[in-house]
């Protein structure tokens, strides 16, 4: 057995905990980061790529502002990062759409934006765009398209490009990543963390839970709770094409490298991150609706991924009250929140009051 | 560096079978072609290399692995982008085009 000794352990190399991780390390911390295998269920390399704002917080208005905080942050973030890892992320950040398919389903999404942007007290911007304005900036939109939502903080970056970024600013900051290992046990001594993994024993002052689906295991060895659950969300992606499509939206974007993704399916179907006939043809047929041209597009490949769900959607960040030092930190939407989770939470975990919009996330909320 | 065993506007293939000759059209050009080859073997046996240029380099390419793989003879057929050649029989009248670039999304429906 080897004893290795840093700051901060974090346990998940994925965008969550390398955003974490690099956030400490900016901040001068020695910190490693122990990353499963590629048979652990990784969200961050199957995820769809969204900086998004627009309909996140409908019932929790804090996490509308922490999404709004976040996608302010973005551009600032990129910036640092690319400037230090000479990695473009592909981030595209002039607004994004949401399109209805119906007078109805748009409608009813003006309204619970509208109510949110009343319970926000008026700092929620979004527009309505209806076909003749669309139809301007995509003449190939379809005809099934009643409007869209406009949200100008929404935008896209490539995933795996910001995951290699975090992997590689980490390291040139002099953090250190080791992969392929699993976390089997944490036990807390002596206010500070002894960690197995493999056959080695790390020793932390604090240890950051950020292994996705895993966490639900590890979190009770510190005495802390995350209840998440996977959920399914399978995507296609086409043939690169020529740019078109000049905003994201929930279901369509068009990468950097000019793929076409379609996405957005979500089914409970427990650790099974397949794909299916149904649900693919679904997702086309959806988005052929919107861009009838997609129907003559080569799709090349097609991927399922699994979410990291809690009940309500929202994110746990908690520190133990029986073990300080030790952390949870789970969410949904790792991309469009990493530049908070890289300084503001960081903060917070290194001994700042916890930022107003989050002291509500706490796992107990779901003890009723 | 390739040659067909019998010419392609033979009515006789090398197995001894009766065919009738057709041709195609490739930028404006008729080429010869017969029933039973892949689109892309006709546009080698016409020698319309190189076949594209890439979108990214501008390179020249041309089909190389003949079987669905390497994604080089993309073409225009029928005004169907990023078709592989080597995946479709040369039809009769077959309309093809070489691509310039990435493809498009085309114009509205």
């Amino acid at each position: 057995m080897s004893r290795k000794e840093v700051d901060t352990l974090v346990i998940g190399g994925g965008v969550v905990g390398l955003s974490i991780a690099y956030g400490l390390v900016r901040l001068g911390e020695r910190v490693r980061v122990i990353d499963g295998d590629d048979h652990a269920f990784r969200a961050s390399r199957g995820n769809f790529g969204l900086l998004w704002v627009q309909g996140k917080g409908l019932t929790h208005p804090a996490y509308a502002r922490w999404s709004m905080a976040a996608a302010r942050m973005w551009p600032s973030f990129a910036e640092k990062l690319s400037a230090l890892t000479s990695i473009d992320l592909e981030r595209v950040q002039s607004g994004g759409l949401m399109y209805c398919l119906s007078e109805k389903e748009l409608t009813e999404r003006v309204s619970k934006l509208a109510d949110l942007r009343t319970a926000l007290g008026g700092d929620y911007p979004f527009e309505v765009w209806r076909p003749t304005e669309l139809k301007r900036l995509y003449p190939h939109l379809g005809t099934a398209v009643a409007g869209a939502t406009f949200g100008p903080l929404d935008g896209h970056v490539s995933p795996l490009r910001l995951l290699r970024s975090l992997c590689d600013g980490l390291q040139r900051l002099g953090g250190e990543l080791v992969t392929g290992r699993h976390c089997q046990q944490i036990v807390p001594k002596d206010s500070a963390f002894q960690v197995q993994v493999g056959d080695q024993i790390h020793t932390a002052g604090r240890v950051v839970l950020a292994a996705g689906l895993g966490n639900r295991d590890l979190a009770p060895m510190v005495g802390l709770q995350a209840p998440v659950q996977p959920n399914r969300g399978q995507i296609l992606v086409t043939e690169r094409m020529q740019p078109f499509l000049h905003h994201p939206s929930g279901h369509l974007r068009q990468t950097g490298e000019g793929v076409v993704q379609i996405g957005d399916s979500k089914e409970d179907v427990g650790l099974d991150d397949g794909t299916t006939l149904t649900q693919l043809s679904r997702i086309a047929a959806r988005a052929c609706r919107v861009f009838p041209v997609l129907a003559q597009v080569n799709v090349v490949r097609t991927w399922g991924a699994l979410r990291v769900m809690t009940p309500d959607g929202y994110p746990i960040y908690q520190q133990s009250r029986q073990h300080p030092g030790a952390f949870v930190v789970t969410c949904h939407s790792g991309v469009t929140l990493a530049p908070l989770h890289a300084d503001v939470l960081v903060q917070w975990m290194r001994g700042a009051p916890c930022p107003p919009d989050i002291t509500s996330f706490v796992a107990e909320r779901f003890d009723v | 560096m390739f040659r067909p065993m019998t010419p392609p506007d033979s009515p006789t293939l090398p197995s001894g079978e009766s065919v009738t000759p057709f041709t195609i059209t490739v930028d404006g050009r008729s080429i010869p072609a017969r029933p039973g080859d892949s689109l892309a073997a006709t546009l080698l046996m016409a020698a319309v290399v190189p076949l594209r240029y890439t979108p990214l380099s501008g390179r020249p390419r041309a089909p190389l692995c003949l079987m669905g793989v390497c994604f080089e003879c993309l073409v225009t057929v029928n005004g169907q982008q990023n078709v592989q050649a080597c995946m479709v029989q040369v039809r009769a009248g077959m309309q093809v085009q070489r691509q310039q670039s990435a493809r498009t999304v085309g114009e509205p429906a």
